[in-house]
């Protein structure tokens, strides 16, 4: 099993986004070394040739008929949002400079 | 009177509202009047919604008197999880990033309670995200098990567990990923019902893992939990995994209380070392009881269950990861600005949002799943716990070949002291080692009090598992066990729970 390295975290961290200060990293290291190591249990199951299963609902393609029915109003779909302008959702800047 | 509406069943509640004895609106403002009086040291609730309540019961009452055909849990109040969305009434999910959002929407199974006539009380605390088995992960602070206030009321639903257990409210609602309903049930001496996946809609539940989230009942009774479980189950086009078939007959099955002829396994690899002495011993006494109403007991084996935890702790927080993802700061909840940044990014805006608005053990979840999913990690760990998975279905399969239900401890241990494991994650994921395998199968399990172990005097839970889509096997075992074990104890195991100090006047 490879080793969770703190710069790993701060990796992770990043692709998940989340801002860990360092305290919090250096905490979460350590913490997730334990449950990884515990985890990797599954590794030693002797699973060769099953079948892996995602879900308990061996379910495919489920349709509803292609009808329009009632849903939210604009009003109430933007009546959480941190910052509304003009019937939208108002974001901060998506491209980064330069 | 007020006492007794409180103590009373939501059966016999119902009963009452029927005759004509009491209305609505007292049903429903005795049990807001115990909330007043004991939540302050109990902490269930994170929203009580009297004022929502009450119109709700006066409504039940004037169709009452009109003489309009009712729902026979009509006017019978009920307190839902804050992780279930109530359009109009605020929902958390017992995080700060969603501290205030009010939905615009109403879940499935709130629609449906909202039909059958049932005045909603409030929301329940929770872990975080329902991530957690003691709700002290929740940002707004634990709840405490109504037998010892130091002491935790389980988790994730331990709100509604514990207000279920203080007498605040009849019902409730929970969500079991991992044992969330379960095992709060089992630490507070109540009853709690995970159905089979896919019997409950999950439309409107905010997700934890989706291929393992349930939701349920929490009551103090077996017939209770039946009659909760048939309002809020049954197919829903808004759910694509939701089991297009009738409801099994889960009320018939609690008022038979029959299990002659049935025959009960206990699963070999879910008893014994590990378990408390006392939690062990009154499981013992279950069985025998079972025996002594007619049952065959057989014990099964299943090998793979000793790798279910390891698994869940891989499939679970791989879905969270993707589940959560949605906490942008964008179109609802917390948005905050990181600091020293003239012009943030939103990306920037996004993990700043999300460190301060998510707690520990969701960060954690978060970062194991992003592992666990990651590239050249994927078919070691998420791959693996699949198969894992799949093992632990065909085990439940083989077992269900032998026996007509599996039974089991609850929880290994009684309630803990609140701090006890908050430092030792491993620790407390070990809470769930009995109750995780019917979440990775999807088979339904109940939970009820089995007694008090002998050397803390706190309730044991006695859980029993079913084959999928026949939930009605558990309330048949649950209801015949609850019978004897009643008459056993003299009445309720509640009633031996130590009287809370009210707070207000208004009962003393």
């Amino acid at each position: 099993m490879s080793e969770l390295t703190r710069d790993a975290v701060a990796h992770l961290a990043g692709l998940a986004r989340i801002d860990l200060s360092d305290a919090e990293l250096d905490r979460m290291v350590g913490e997730l070394g334990v449950i990884l190591e515990s985890v990797a249990a599954v590794q030693q199951a002797g699973t060769e040739g099953v079948e892996p299963m995602s879900h308990p609902l061996p379910l495919i393609n489920v349709h509803r008929p292609d009808v329009a029915r009632p849903s939210l109003t604009p009003q109430e779909a933007l009546s959480g949002a941190p910052a509304v302008d003009e019937q939208r959702f108002s974001v901060p800047r998506i491209l980064d400079e330069d | 009177m007020t006492t007794e509406l409180i103590t009373s069943t939501a059966a016999e509640l119902a009963g009452l509202l029927a005759a004509g004895s009491v209305s609505a609106r007292e049903v429903t403002a005795a049990h807001l009047d115990r909330a007043t009086a004991v939540d302050e040291a109990v902490r269930a609730y994170l929203h009580v919604d009297a004022e929502g309540a009450l119109a709700a019961a006066d409504e039940v009452d004037r169709r009452r008197a009109a003489g309009e055909p009712l729902h026979a849990l009509a006017g019978v109040p009920v307190a839902v999880k804050d992780v279930v969305v109530t359009r109009g009434l605020p929902t958390t999910a017992g995080s700060r990033i969603l501290q205030g959002w009010v939905p615009p929407y109403d879940a499935t199974i709130v629609t449906r309670l909202r039909a059958a006539g049932m005045p909603i009380l409030g929301k329940t605390n929770m872990d975080e995200f329902a991530m957690g088995s003691s709700t002290e992960h929740s940002a707004y602070g634990p709840t405490h098990n109504p037998w010892d206030l130091d002491r935790i009321p389980g988790g994730s639903g331990g709100g509604s567990a514990a207000a279920v257990a203080s007498f605040q409210a009849p019902l409730a609602i929970g969500t079991d990923t991992g044992g969330s309903i379960r095992q709060p049930a089992s630490v507070t001496g109540t009853v709690g019902t995970k159905p089979t996946y896919g019997g409950v809609s999950r439309y409107g539940l905010i997700a934890m893992a989706s291929s393992l989230d349930q939701a349920g009942p929490c009551t103090r009774t077996v017939l209770d939990a039946a009659l909760l479980h048939e309002v809020i189950a049954g197919h829903d086009p808004m759910d694509s995994t939701s089991i297009d078939a009738p409801v099994p007959p889960v009320v018939e099955a609690a008022r038979r209380a029959d299990v002659s002829g049935m025959r009960i396994g206990i699963v070999r690899e879910l008893t014994g070392e590990g378990y408390q002495p006392g939690v062990q011993r009154r499981f013992d006494e279950a069985v025998q009881h079972l025996i002594d109403a007619g049952a065959e007991v057989v014990e099964v084996s299943c090998p793979s269950f000793t790798h279910a935890l390891a698994a869940y702790y891989l499939v679970m927080p791989s879905e969270v990861s993707s589940n959560l993802a949605k906490f942008d700061a964008m179109r609802y909840g917390l948005r905050v600005l990181p600091e020293g940044i003239d012009d943030p990014s939103a990306e920037q805006v996004m993990a700043a949002t999300r460190d301060a608005g998510f707690g520990d053990e969701v960060k954690r979840r978060i970062i194991l799943g992003t592992y666990a999913l990651s590239s050249g990690y994927y078919d070691a760990y998420y791959g693996s716990a699949q198969k894992v998975r799949r093992l632990i279905a065909d085990d439940f399969a083989a077992a269900f070949e032998r026996a007509d239900v599996l039974v089991s401890p609850t929880s290994p241990t009684t309630a803990f002291p609140l701090g006890a494991k908050l430092a030792d994650p491993l620790s407390m994921y070990m809470q769930d080692i009995a109750t995780i395998p019917a979440n990775l199968a999807g088979v339904p399990g109940l939970s009820l009090p089995s007694g008090l172990a002998d050397e803390d005097g706190l309730p044991a839970g006695f859980q029993i598992l079913a084959p999928a889509t026949r939930d009605e096997r558990l309330y048949a075992v649950g209801a015949a066990l609850e019978a004897r074990l009643t008459a056993a104890w003299g009445g309720q195991l509640l009633a031996k729970a130590p009287a809370l100090q009210a707070i207000s006047t208004k009962e003393a």
